[in-house]
Order: C-alpha cells, then sequence, then structure tokens
C-alpha cells in the first residue's frame, strides 16, 4: 500500500470553473503522491474533461490553485508541466507524419530529450517495428501507445491519462493495465479517469468520486465500494418455490428493475430464470440451507459489485444523480 | 526555451502537409497556361502592326484619345485613360517598348497582377491552416499540454509562415522567369523600366519619373508583394486563431479578398472604403503609375493602412491564443 510519507506530486486545492452561467467545476480538492495510481471516476458529463484539462493548463480555473511539484501548472506552465505526461481524451497525432517524427516532434518542445530517449520510449510501449510508419496507417491501439511514449518522453512524475481502454479489445485493456501498474511501481503518480467502476476497482488505489462537478468523495475504493449496497445473484429451481422463500426472509429485498441496478455485463452473463435481491452478505448461508431443506436445488450465488450509478444513489442520498445526467 | 525547434516543427509540419507542394505545383500549371495566352497576343500584334511595336504604341494612345471625346464614357475612366495616354507618350519619347516580350516583361506583368487575388490566395492557403487544422486534428492538445509558454508557440508558427510566404514569392518569380523565358527568351534584365510617377487627379507629375533596370523593377515588386503577402498572411493567422475549422477560415479569407477585388472596382464614390485592407492591396500599382481605384490613396497611405490591420490581427492573435481555453 502507498505510504503516506510520500511526496505529494499534484495538489488541486478548491478549484472551480464556471462557463457561461454554469459551474462546470466546483470546489475540486484531492492530493496524489508519488507511486500511487489514482481513479477519477464519474459518469459522462460530471466533469471529468473540464477537470484534467484544467490539470494540464488547456483550461484556465476560475479559482483554485493546481500545483506540480510545488509549480503552479497556470500561472507558471514552463517549470509544472515540465514533470507532467498526459493524453487529454483521444490520442490524437500528427497523422500525415510517422510515429517517430511525431516523437521527435514533441521531444523538440522540452530540453535535454535525446534520440537514445526516444527509442527507450519507444521500446517501453513496444512500437520499435512500426515506429517509422505514418500514424495513419496505425490502429487505435498502436495510437494510444504512441500517446503513452509522447507522455513518457519528459521522463514525468505525473502521468495523466483519460479514459486508457476506451476502445481498446480485451486482451489490449489487459496489457494496459499491466503498464500502468508497471509505471506506477517506479515511482510515478498515475491519474486514471474512467466512467467504469470495475476499471477503477481493477487499476486504481485511490479514487474521487465526481459528478456534477463536485467531488462526492475520496479515498481507497475497495472501502467506498464496500459501504454501498451489496446485491447477490441467485440460480436456483424450482423458481417460484424459491422465490417465495427469499421473499419471507425479512433480511432479503427482492430487485424488480434489475436493468438500472447492475452492469450490462453481469446481466449478459446471468441466466435469464436468476433472482436478484439485495442482502447483507452474512445472510447468505443461512438462506442457503433454508432453501436446500425445502427442496430447492441452488445452482449458483453470486455476489456482483453495483453500478456506478448505484454508488451515486447511496453517497448522495439519490438527489444528485439526475443533475449529473442532465449536465451532460 | 529556445525557439528555434519551435519553428523547426513548424516548418516540418508545413512540409509534411504538403500545402507547399500544392502551391508549387498550382504555379507550374498556371504559369504555362499565361504565357501561352501571352504569346499568341504578341503574335497577334506582330502581324497588326508587322512587328513595329511604336505603331503598336500609337494606335493604342489614338484608341483611348478618341474615347475622350465620346459622352458616353464615364468622367471617371476618362482620368484613368488621360494618364494612361501620357505614359505611353513618355515611352514613345524616350523609345522605350513597355512590352517588349521577353521573360522579365512577362515576370514583371505577371507580378502585377497577381498582387491582389493570386498571391493573397497562396498565402491564405498556408496560413489558414497553420492554427485552426491543430484545433480540426486535436492535436493543439498535445501542442499546448508541453512546458511551453503558448506566445512562444504562436511565434513560432508566425515566423514558419513568413519563411513560407516568402518562399512562395520567390518560388513565383524563379517559375514565371524559368517558363515564359523558354517562349520569350531570357533575356531583358537591362530593359528600362520607368517608375515614380505621381498622381494628381487628373494629371500625372514628370518631374520625378526615372528610369530603373527591369530587374531593378521586379525587385521592387518583390518587395511590396512580399509585404502585400505578410499582411494578408498575418490576417488569416488571425481568421486561424478564432475559427476552429480550416475550411470555415480558408472561406472566411478568401471572401474578404474576392470582396476587395470586387469594391476595387466600384469604390471610387465611396470614399471611406479606401481605410479597408482589401481595396489597398494593388501596391505595384504605385510603381507603374496606375491610378488608384479611391482619391487619396497613394503609396504611404496604403502602407500604413496594411500595416494597422496586421498589427490588429496581431494583438488579436495573440490575446486570444494565450487566454482562450481550449475546450473541444
Amino acid at each position: 500500500m502507498i505510504s503516506t510519507n510520500e511526496e505529494i506530486v499534484l495538489s488541486v486545492e478548491h478549484i472551480k470553473k464556471k462557463i457561461g452561467k454554469r459551474w462546470i467545476i466546483d470546489d475540486v480538492t484531492f492530493d496524489i503522491r508519488a507511486g500511487e495510481i489514482f481513479g477519477f471516476l464519474g459518469p459522462n458529463g460530471a466533469g471529468k474533461t473540464t477537470t484534467i484539462r484544467m490539470l494540464v493548463d488547456l483550461i484556465k480555473p476560475t479559482d483554485g490553485v493546481i500545483k506540480v511539484c510545488g509549480y503552479d501548472v497556470n500561472r507558471d506552465p514552463e517549470r509544472g508541466l515540465k514533470y507532467v505526461g498526459s493524453i487529454v481524451e483521444n490520442p490524437e497525432m500528427y497523422t500525415y507524419l510517422t510515429g517517430f517524427e511525431n516523437l521527435e516532434h514533441f521531444a523538440r518542445m522540452q530540453p535535454g530529450i535525446t534520440k537514445a530517449r526516444i527509442e527507450e520510449v519507444v521500446e517501453t510501449v513496444r512500437l520499435t517495428e512500426r515506429i517509422h510508419d505514418k500514424v495513419s496507417t496505425y490502429s487505435l491501439g498502436m495510437r494510444q501507445r504512441l500517446g503513452i511514449a509522447q507522455a513518457l518522453l519528459g521522463r514525468p512524475k505525473l502521468l495523466i491519462l483519460d479514459e486508457p481502454t476506451n476502445g481498446l479489445d480485451p486482451k489490449g485493456i489487459k496489457e494496459m493495465r499491466a503498464f500502468i501498474k508497471q509505471l506506477a511501481s517506479s515511482g510515478m503518480a498515475v491519474f486514471v479517469s474512467s466512467h467504469l467502476l470495475s476499471e477503477i476497482q481493477l487499476l486504481c488505489d485511490r479514487v474521487a468520486i465526481i459528478s456534477g462537478g463536485k467531488v462526492l468523495a475520496v479515498g481507497n475504493v475497495n472501502d467506498l465500494i464496500a459501504e454501498s449496497s451489496n446485491y447477490i445473484i441467485w440460480d436456483f429451481t424450482p423458481r417460484q418455490l424459491g422465490l417465495q422463500i427469499l421473499a419471507s426472509n425479512t433480511e432479503v429485498m427482492i430487485v424488480r428493475n434489475v436493468e438500472s441496478v447492475l452492469d450490462d455485463s453481469v446481466i449478459a452473463n446471468m441466466n435469464k430464470d436468476a433472482v436478484v435481491v439485495q442482502m447483507p452478505e452474512t445472510a447468505v448461508p443461512a438462506a442457503v440451507a433454508e432453501l436446500t431443506s425445502a427442496g430447492v436445488s441452488v445452482k449458483s450465488v453470486q455476489k456482483v459489485t453495483p453500478t456506478l450509478e448505484q454508488l451515486f444513489l447511496r453517497m448522495t442520498e439519490g438527489e444528485a444523480i439526475d443533475e449529473s445526467h442532465s449536465a451532460y | 526555451m529556445n525557439l528555434i525547434p519551435l519553428i523547426k516543427n513548424e516548418t516540418i509540419k508545413i512540409i509534411k502537409k504538403k500545402r507547399f507542394y500544392v502551391i508549387l505545383l498550382i504555379l507550374l500549371v498556371l504559369v504555362p497556361i499565361f504565357t501561352y495566352a501571352q504569346m499568341r497576343q504578341a503574335q497577334n500584334n506582330r502581324q497588326k502592326f508587322e512587328g513595329d511595336w511604336r505603331l503598336e504604341l500609337q494606335q493604342a494612345i489614338t484608341d483611348n484619345q478618341n474615347s475622350l471625346g465620346s459622352d458616353r464614357v464615364p468622367e471617371e475612366w476618362k482620368k484613368y485613360r488621360r494618364i494612361y495616354i501620357e505614359q505611353m507618350q513618355y515611352y514613345l519619347e524616350h523609345d522605350i517598348n513597355p512590352n517588349e516580350p521577353n521573360g522579365v516583361t512577362f515576370t514583371r506583368q505577371f507580378l502585377d497582377n497577381s498582387i491582389s487575388l493570386f498571391i493573397p490566395l497562396l498565402v491564405t492557403a498556408v496560413a489558414s491552416d497553420i492554427v485552426s487544422g491543430e484545433r480540426t486534428s486535436g492535436t493543439i492538445k498535445m501542442l499546448l499540454t508541453r512546458p511551453v509558454r503558448r506566445w512562444k508557440i504562436l511565434l513560432s508558427k508566425l515566423i514558419a509562415l513568413v519563411m513560407f510566404i516568402s518562399l512562395i514569392i520567390v518560388s513565383t518569380v524563379i517559375i514565371c522567369y524559368l517558363i515564359s523565358g523558354a517562349f520569350f527568351g531570357y533575356g531583358g534584365f537591362n530593359v528600362p523600366v520607368f517608375t515614380g510617377f505621381l498622381l494628381f487627379d487628373s494629371d500625372v507629375d514628370m518631374s520625378t519619373v526615372h528610369a530603373v533596370t527591369s530587374w531593378q523593377y521586379i525587385l521592387m515588386q518583390c518587395g511590396l508583394t512580399w509585404f502585400v503577402g505578410v499582411v494578408v498572411g498575418v490576417l488569416a493567422f488571425m481568421v486561424s486563431v478564432l475559427v476552429r475549422s480550416t475550411a470555415a477560415s480558408i472561406v472566411t479569407m478568401m471572401a474578404a479578398l474576392i470582396a476587395g477585388s470586387i469594391l476595387t472596382n466600384m469604390a471610387a464614390s465611396w470614399k471611406s472604403a479606401k481605410y479597408l485592407f482589401m481595396v489597398n492591396l494593388q501596391l505595384t500599382n504605385y510603381l507603374s503609375g496606375t491610378p488608384a481605384p479611391i482619391e487619396g490613396m497613394n503609396l504611404p497611405f496604403s502602407l500604413v493602412v496594411l500595416s494597422l490591420w496586421a498589427l490588429a490581427a496581431l494583438i488579436i492573435s495573440f490575446l486570444v491564443f494565450t487566454k482562450q481555453d481550449i475546450l473541444n
């Protein structure tokens, strides 16, 4: 686990952004320490990208201070951005140049990046074979890797990745996760945004949850998830009898609108006769015993994490969720 | 951060985008067409006047004198013709053929005809893309998140643009001379050309008129064309900063330039049109003594008007570019 003695690489203090008459970002505060993978979780339109753009000085905050290694990014970008590598949204590179020419281009924008360093990062992201081809011939995964190579050129202390697994195939997603973890273990702080709870769960140490431009919670990922309700999927026959028994259990709440509670990926893997309930984990063994003794054969019992929306509902007691959607 | 590597980046991008090759290609296609048309005209005249350019000139003078007596010719046109007649008589008295067909004369005439529309359009083709192209492709996010101040990035783009404008004018002259020389011969460098005509309403002050050699005259033309190129380039540069799409930026500039050439033909009675930049582009006319489209215009006036427009465009470009939020 990350010790709290590590150097603070990024500190975001009370940043706000007003566009037109709306506060797009309203008082966001968090710190990231060296060697930590920090998740930034929120639905589309919650203000993730706007916040990231402020971190890299594409947008000036209306109020508040962002410091990287002690330098104010918006007032002193020449020093502040020196320690930051980033990909904002898609990794858009010059498609009419080769991968190598792109890297040379960005290397020229910062003193002290040698040709050997360029070759080193190309090696790191495993693009050696195709690096002298035009970027217009690259697949999305290769562009993503070239983007990361670009971000790593200046040996950053903070790496900012906006939805890094978006558009990658399952193998690419796994590789990307392993790669990010490897970078963090070398002492880099990594900031990852995502709208998928599972993604953040698999990757990050700590997370900030943002909705409607406000940070709802900052903390350890697993703690935050454990606090929210647990859903259990039951698969048994005969279905009708089992359902009656569960319904009579006072600790169990049968979930009717499954689609709005669970991720599509979970629903797809579910038996269509399965029953989804909300109940404390501790009550499961007793329920299994009761069903079995009544002659219901239990085929599977599965605990699943709720969707991001469910987590939000829990955190905001059901008020902010609609707002975060209309903000999109 | 040194500016030289940034200028190198911008130069590489302009070359690799092949914009400059397109411009060379346009010149290589169009110049032979003009040359051929010029050759046909020369052949025609030679037949008519049995090769004596004095007869040809005398005929032109007589034609214009006749039209002065007609009531149907507007007074403004008569003014032009009177000045033209005086100039032609001056050439006749000094026994100099102003239209002697050779590579140098063709180049001179081509520059006269291209300064207000053709060269500005070529310049616009490069300048309109220089900032908006980065926004259209999204690469602006990579460019502005490097530890370089925004004004330096913009300045490097501006310097690269001025370099290419210079290159466009040099290539135009060289291509014109080489291609037309193949038809008319490569001589004519030392043929005298008269300049220094001072226009007062309908009179020409001949006291300051003096002869310069053709190559000196072309050098003066190049200087003025370069100045027009830079002014138009800076204006297109501003539009490119203000407008996000390259297409919109090219169309805006083209509309302004073409509006200028239309206005030049009908603005004589609308005096304040002389403060518009597009009416002031025909600087080489001041060299040859062609009357200005609006009273009160002369070389210093046009230079000041164009400089003020360029200065305003530069101030707006830098203010907007360094302050604006990159939201898309």
